[in-house]
């Protein structure tokens, strides 16, 4: 499989769609958060919406991916979102609120709307939030991809695990969960590298 | 000097939970006169800030009226400019970049605004340290930027909620002499809120009492301190100063006892 390229074409798609529905979880998390916040009514209503969702086990919403969506790359990559959106937008809503009252103040003072408020203090000063959920949710994505690739992919690391595990061969398996933890440790790596930047850049 | 510039009649506010409605201020008259330095004292909690917020209209009151006369006869209401407890400098921004934030808001960063920053900066010696982090700079130094941040957007008056609170004595002390000396400098009229009494006497020209919630103006003091040097530590060597000191304790811990007696007659409350 190494001389023929398979293992590095499964293993390509596996990441950039873990990469593509981290990406799409992070926007539309931020998106979420801030429309959350602009609105009160909006928080008020859909909050126990969120919390529910958020701990519903997402590989039940699998099946309805694949019946809605078909088995390509749109499923996986749904399904990657999925498992990570909703805490995602929890934990990122909670610390846009968590923004000292104060400085919030500060802005009115200073004559600014809600918008400067949000430009100024919410989302400078939530940085550090959004960085530590980036931690939490690459992991999450890559593993509602593998869920994904499980179900529904003829291609990918997480169909390669299937694959031998239907065929008996092992070596396949155990080589797909060890590429996987270096995945998981190079996604990683790459949002501590940015943390590094930003502290340093501060 | 003596023409009012801000006049408030008869000021009603009051904050409304789910218990109920707690009434914070009732029937506040006082006026502010141009160039004036005023200070406000009262019980902790008696609604000072809420005061504060009423003038800088970022809460509406519930009666009463605000009226002004502008010196220069203009209809504007009067550029305010508000110093909280805390400096609030922002992190993530540079001591400059802190400073203008209150020209980007407002969409006024022209080179003759950024000018006059710059000479703000020289005058209260932060002009080295412009480029530097806030946390990088004395309790006292973020003080001074936190008011050139104020005074970049050319206010009329200045509200400073006890501003110097969050200081240790010694800075304190210092930082409030350094800030009055700008403010009296620049001519500007400030209302400032103080819990501390030898403060607002060394301050202030006019002291108002307010009473303990709901706030009303319980007595007002005139300071005359006779000594030339306008400077805060002087102030207080004067020989008037114990006077007016005792005077103003009497008035406040009145009203501290009576709450205390309120207290005593209704414990659930």
């Amino acid at each position: 499989m190494l001389k023929d390229g398979t293992l590095f074409s499964n293993l390509g798609i596996t990441l950039c769609e873990t990469v593509l529905s981290f990406l799409l979880v992070i926007l539309i998390g931020i998106l979420c958060a801030t429309l959350l916040w602009y609105s009160k009514s909006a928080s008020e209503i859909l909050e126990p919406y969120l919390v529910i969702l958020n701990s519903l086990p997402k590989s039940a919403l699998a099946p309805l991916f694949i019946v809605w969506l078909g088995t390509g790359m749109t499923t996986i990559i749904v399904a990657g979102i999925s498992v990570a959106l909703f805490g995602c937008i929890i934990s990122l809503y909670t610390g846009f609120r968590q923004v000292d009252e104060e400085k919030i103040k500060l802005i009115y003072t200073l004559g600014g709307k809600k918008k400067d408020v949000y430009k100024k203090v919410i989302l400078p000063g939530s940085i550090p939030t959004i960085l530590s959920t980036m931690k939490v949710n690459i992991g999450l994505a890559l593993v509602g991809v593998i869920i994904g690739e499980f179900l529904a992919a003829r291609r990918g690391l997480g169909y390669l695990i299937i694959y031998g595990s239907q065929v008996f061969q092992l070596n396949l398996v155990i080589t797909s969960i060890l590429i996987l933890c270096l995945i998981a440790m190079f996604l990683y790596q790459c949002i501590q590298q940015i943390e590094h930047w930003y502290k340093k850049h501060l | 000097m003596n023409e009012p510039l801000l006049t408030l009649k008869g000021i009603d506010f009051s904050y409304h939970s789910l218990t109920g409605e707690i009434p914070a201020l009732k029937s506040i008259t006082f006026q502010v006169k141009n160039g004036e330095f005023l200070a406000l004292v009262g019980p902790s909690g008696c609604g000072k800030s809420t005061l504060l917020n009423i003038i800088a209209k970022l809460s509406e009151p519930e009666n009463g009226t605000i009226s002004f006369q502008n010196p220069d006869g203009s209809i504007h209401y009067p550029r305010i400019g508000y110093m909280l407890q805390h400096d609030h400098l922002f992190e993530w921004r540079s001591v400059y970049r802190n400073i203008i934030l209150g020209l980007e808001i407002q969409k006024k960063l022209t080179s003759k605004n950024k000018e006059h920053v710059d000479q703000l900066l020289k005058d209260y010696g932060l002009y080295a340290f412009r480029h530097k982090k806030p946390s990088e700079l004395s309790g006292g130094m973020r003080q001074r930027a936190a008011l050139i941040r104020t005074l970049s957007l050319d206010p009329e008056i200045l509200l400073l909620d006890e501003p110097f609170s969050a200081l240790d004595y010694q800075t304190r002390l210092t930082v409030s002499a350094d800030i009055c000396h700008i403010i009296r400098q620049s001519g500007k009229t400030a209302i400032l809120i103080t819990h501390d009494l030898s403060e607002a006497i060394s301050i202030a020209d006019r002291v108002l009492v307010l009473s303990a919630r709901p706030a009303s103006v319980k007595a007002e003091v005139n300071i005359h301190l006779t000594l030339a040097d306008d400077s805060p530590l002087a102030a207080r060597k004067a020989p008037e100063f114990g006077a007016y000191f005792n005077q103003l304790w009497e008035e406040l811990s009145n009203e501290k006892t009576k709450k205390l007696n309120f207290l005593h007659k209704n414990p659930f409350c």
